[in-house]
């Protein structure tokens, strides 16, 4: 994909990964749109990007609310233009603590398939008609290895990845051959604020940037369409591409 | 006709007139069988406006309830608009009481943070204005979606809401009125489409109000109308045309576009304008061969534009045909393809 003069938005675009993204992406001449929930944080994501000349805007959002789908996605086209690359990034854990299934209330899974899962079908449901009939397009799913290992205790988050993962295949076995591409991207484990709230006594000196993360993810998105439609990537497991 | 007064379950099940000049017959059919009644060298060009939350509630300068009701972007932040006095959508835009009268400067509150002010008043009628929202940029875009609800008529059962207003390829949101004849096209339709080798094209189109259910008003429309025509279109069109394949418009918009950027620019260019063509009887056509619309009433203003496509006397036979046949009418209705 061409980044350089792109649209692009990113879900949870105010911090952590989707922040490094957006900057990153900016850098290279993308107009990108971020969605995420808090006003202040969003606010100064959009600021820190726009004063290093980049083009960014911001729209405060839940990509779990039904009501706010259509508008985020008319609210990201009439900012920045029809949108050429959606990066799903939002996710919640679901309650931390982190806990076993036995224990997750029937809510707390719901809620967790509703960011995860449900919100990012949604928008790729909204956005990728108009990349069809543009006939290019990306929808990048940020996933984790928690949706192919059973790690104890990640019961909800893990459950909505897994189905995140096959919704990605489904797309791109349904959409080959109309030159809209769907990936999903296992990034690794990063140095952010969702991981420290799963893992508060992980060592952090071990974990990777979102920066890092995100230069990776670029590279990636370069060159998107030398991967099979609806395939799910280990960042850690390709060369660095760029 | 029966109107439809809701969406389908399924979009693709509306049934599809298909009228044929050449051979003067109807056919019954559905959208499903839209891809079987093109030939694979044609064209096929959509309107990709999505529709925008174009009806704001409103407390007018003397507290009153006022409804504005968006018609087109006409700066970064100045809109044209009706203003509409007590009432919603459930009583017929005829019967709605005016708003009270507004000047220059006057306030509308749209909520503690969002307002619009009167900038202009038109001449021809005192609810007919410019209002420039109280912000820009994303903060008037987040503004219209936080408060807007869809434009939507008294025939309608129930409140829809925005996502029941799209069509499957909707971007930009451009249109204050639903691009409504592409409405019951699925993905499935669409990619069957591609399969046979028909190409798909976009404009994008600032479908205006179809009626403000005030004389003076309507006797003016259409207002001049946003398109974007993308070069891609423009070779789609050329690459149609030495092959031999017909450019078929989904909706009258489409025409509009596409006709309108000829009528301003020479010829089917790239780029942006504004129209504010009339299509009628008389109307030479220069790029759309065939058309997919709605069930239009020969009473209404788009049955002028139809004729444009067939003689009057096949359309109106048509159209009893289809009254006689239970087809519906309006924007969750039946279509007719026009070939």
């Amino acid at each position: 994909m061409n980044i350089a003069n792109a649209s692009v938005l990113i879900t949870g675009g105010s911090r952590g990964l989707g922040r490094a993204l957006g900057r990153a992406l900016a850098a290279e001449g993308a107009s990108v749109v971020l969605v995420a929930r808090g006003q202040e944080e969003l606010n100064q994501t959009v600021e820190e990007i726009r004063s290093t000349g980049g083009k960014a805007y911001g729209i405060v959002a839940d990509v779990g609310d039904k009501n706010a789908i259509h508008a985020i996605a008319a609210q990201a086209a009439a900012l920045a233009g029809p949108i050429d690359i959606l990066i799903q990034n939002a996710s919640t854990l679901g309650p931390v603590p982190l806990r076993l299934l036995l224990d997750t209330d029937c809510e707390d899974l719901e809620r967790a398939l509703e960011v995860n899962l449900v919100g990012p079908f949604r928008l790729a449901k909204v956005l990728a008609g108009p990349m069809v009939l543009k006939g290019t397009g990306l929808v990048l799913s940020i996933s984790s290895d928690a949706s192919v290992q059973a790690y104890p205790e990640w019961g909800a988050y893990s459950v909505s990845k897994a189905a995140l993962d096959h919704m990605n295949r489904l797309f791109g076995a349904e959409l080959q051959d109309t030159g809209v591409h769907f990936l999903c991207v296992d990034p690794g484990d990063m140095d952010t604020a969702m991981h420290s709230a799963a893992l508060p006594d992980a060592d952090r000196s071990n974990l990777q940037s979102p920066e890092s993360a995100a230069r990776r993810l670029l590279g990636i998105i370069r060159h998107a369409q030398a991967f099979p439609n609806g395939s799910r990537l280990v960042a850690s497991e390709l060369e660095v591409l760029q | 006709m029966i109107a439809a007064t809701q969406p389908r379950t399924f979009r693709d099940h509306a049934r599809m007139l298909i009228l044929d000049r050449t051979k003067n017959t109807f056919i019954d059919s559905t959208i499903q069988d839209f891809p079987q009644a093109l030939r694979s060298v044609d064209l096929v060009v959509v309107n990709d406006a999505a529709t925008l939350p174009a009806s704001l509630r409103a407390t007018g300068p003397r507290g009153a309830s006022v409804e504005i009701r968006l018609v087109s972007q006409i700066g970064e932040s100045d809109w044209k608009a009706i203003l509409m006095g007590e009432g919603t959508w459930r009583i017929p835009t005829e019967l709605r009481d005016l708003p009270e009268p507004v000047r220059l400067g006057d306030q509308l509150q749209i909520s503690r943070e969002f307002s619009a002010e009167i900038i202009e008043v038109s001449i021809e009628a005192c609810h007919l204005v410019t209002v420039r929202f109280s912000k820009g940029g994303g903060g008037m875009w987040s503004g219209i979606y936080a408060h807007g609800r869809p434009v939507q008529y008294s025939y309608l059962g129930e409140d829809q809401p925005l996502w029941s207003v799209q069509t499957v390829y909707a971007s930009r949101p451009w249109a204050v009125e639903m691009p409504s004849a592409g409405y019951s096209l699925t993905w499935k339709t669409l990619l069957e489409l591609k399969k046979r080798g028909v190409r798909l094209a976009r404009v994008t189109h600032a479908a205006g109000l179809s009626s403000t259910g005030h004389e003076n008003i309507d006797a003016m429309l259409p207002f001049p109308e946003h398109f974007e025509i993308p070069p891609e279109t423009v070779d789609a069109v050329a690459l149609a045309r030495r092959a031999g394949g017909r450019v078929i418009a989904i909706g009258t918009t489409v025409v509009r576009a596409l006709e309108g950027s000829v009528a301003l620019k020479g010829c089917l260019a790239a780029g942006e304008g504004y129209t504010d063509l009339v299509i009628d009887r008389s109307f030479q056509r220069q790029i759309v061969d065939g058309l997919l619309t709605g069930m239009h009433d020969p009473a209404q203003s788009h049955f002028r534009l139809l004729r444009a496509f067939a003689d009057e006397n096949f359309l109106r036979r048509g159209w009893r045909h289809a009254a006689a046949a239970g087809y519906m009418c309006h924007e969750f209705g039946d279509v007719c393809l026009i070939l």
